[in-house]
């Protein structure tokens, strides 16, 4: 199996095994899609630092293991002083870790390296709202600008004795320094936009025609067809 | 006597390639010690590894005679010295010039009236006392780069080190500039690209260039000779 080299394939193919992982009702089905996906993900190598991007998710998700099994009702697993948790509210949280585990590991290595300008005219190819075409790509633009700028402003701040401390200065500084990151986001926008305008800019980005998806890229997306039917065919039956 | 800056033997590495080589370098009391080299030479390299924001990878930074390694070292130390970041808008970050002036003297642990007191007494040195209530982000650059220098001052540094004080500084406040640089007691370190600035304000130069530090000379070449000045007046009347 390859994956769509066809941008659009690819979106769309992540786009439906996400949305039918996301309706899946049983745990063991659940469990056997992350493990599908973690070989698929394993077998295409992506590089390290995406592997980081997973951790977060994770993060989260042992919120949820702290927290579920203790607010659902059901067959008392164990006490933990006045709290008890329930054998559903576990499996609850397992099954809600194999789908996000699992969508984000998909995504990740379907999506993960590309460049987000190229994800840009893909979405564009797709026909979605140009605003949100424009949001995303530009974001993606100058997220490293602007990071870059508030990790100058924070160099800035400490080298004239700044350290942070739980208090009024410190949450007024802090407050200041994302004001201004803010009042600075906004200029260079308006700066960006001016720009865009001089060079004949008309809200629109120019469509550039994309070729036709090649065979091997529809073969791609079959599978992907294929696997999204068959998880909610396996979870349903 | 120990001096007030040093390095000896710092090499700097970003990406694998060596920013900074060997580079030996003490800055004595009363001394103005001028850096001169082209763009990328490793000047701003150098005065951010002398504050502690570049680790060296080989060699040691010394500040007013102690050994720095650690943040820890570096933090102590830092409100002797007053940076002058090349971009002013790195180092602007409250909503009023007068809060942005006074933030270096909170952080000295000043109380509130002690700092506002402080931040206006040195803006009225600066002449520009006028700009107190002045939103920060919308001064002229030659403004922006005076209120830097007053939230430096207000610090009451024993050194300066400046980074290309003068660019996009207009006639005006460049004057007012110069004028507040002579009158600092202290010792000064100072990058810059103007020759006459140099000439004015530097009592000895170092030239770096591919990251190499070495002595230079600064002298001043006595011209005669008519030639004509293009002035611009505005139009009496």
């Amino acid at each position: 199996m390859t994956l769509p080299q066809d941008l659009r394939l690819r979106l769309v193919g992540a786009f439906l095994v996400i949305a039918s992982l996301s309706q899946l009702r049983t745990l063991a089905v659940a469990g056997a899609a992350l493990a599908a996906v973690m070989l698929f993900a394993a077998w295409s190598r992506p590089e390290p630092r995406l592997w980081r991007r997973l951790v977060h998710v994770e993060g989260f998700l042992l919120l949820l293991f702290a927290t579920l099994p203790f607010t659902l009702p059901g067959r008392p697993l164990f006490t933990f002083g006045p709290l008890t948790a329930s054998v559903e509210g576990v499996e609850r949280a397992m099954l809600i870790a194999a789908k996000v585990s699992a969508s984000v590991l998909l995504l990740m290595a379907m999506l993960g390296s590309v460049e987000p300008a190229r994800l840009g005219s893909a979405l564009r190819g797709l026909y979605v709202p140009e605003t949100m075409v424009r949001v995303f790509v530009l974001t993606a633009r100058y997220l490293a600008l602007i990071r870059d700028e508030a990790r100058r402003l924070h160099e800035a701040m400490v080298m004239r004795g700044f350290r942070p401390r739980s208090n009024r200065h410190t949450w007024r500084s802090y407050g200041h320094l994302v004001g201004m990151l803010l009042v600075r986001a906004l200029a260079r926008a308006q700066r960006v936009e001016e720009a865009m305008l001089c060079r004949g800019y008309e809200g629109r980005f120019p469509r550039l025609g994309q070729p036709a998806p090649a065979a091997r890229d529809w073969a791609g997306f079959g599978v992907a067809v294929a696997l999204s039917a068959a998880v909610t065919l396996a979870d349903r039956l | 006597m120990s001096a007030l800056l040093a390095l000896e033997g710092v090499t700097v590495d970003r990406d694998g390639a060596a920013v900074l080589r060997q580079v030996d370098l003490r800055l004595d009391p009363g001394e103005r010690l001028a850096i001169v080299g082209p763009n990328g030479a490793g000047k701003t390299t150098l005065l951010r590894t002398l504050v502690g924001l570049e680790r060296p990878a080989a060699g040691r930074v010394r500040l007013f005679g102690n050994v720095c390694a650690s943040e820890r070292d570096f933090r102590a130390l830092r409100p002797r010295i007053g940076y002058l970041f090349q971009d002013s808008d790195d180092q602007l970050f409250c909503p009023s010039v007068i809060e942005d002036v006074a933030f270096g003297p909170l952080n000295l642990g000043c109380t509130e009236a002690e700092a506002f007191g402080r931040a206006e007494q040195v803006l009225e040195m600066l002449g520009i006392g006028a700009l107190a209530p002045r939103i920060s982000h919308r001064l002229s650059g030659g403004e922006k780069r005076l209120v830097c220098l007053a939230g430096l001052l207000a610090m009451r540094p024993d050194v300066l080190m400046l980074d290309e004080p003068t660019n996009g500084v207009d006639a005006e406040n460049g004057r007012r500039l110069r004028a507040a640089l002579h009158g600092f007691p202290g010792a000064m370190l100072l990058v810059s690209h103007d020759d006459g600035f140099i000439a004015e304000l530097a009592n000895r130069a170092m030239a770096i260039e591919n990251g190499r530090l070495s002595p230079a000379d600064i002298h001043t070449h006595p011209h005669r000779h008519t030639h004509s000045h293009p002035h611009i007046h505005a139009r009496e009347g």
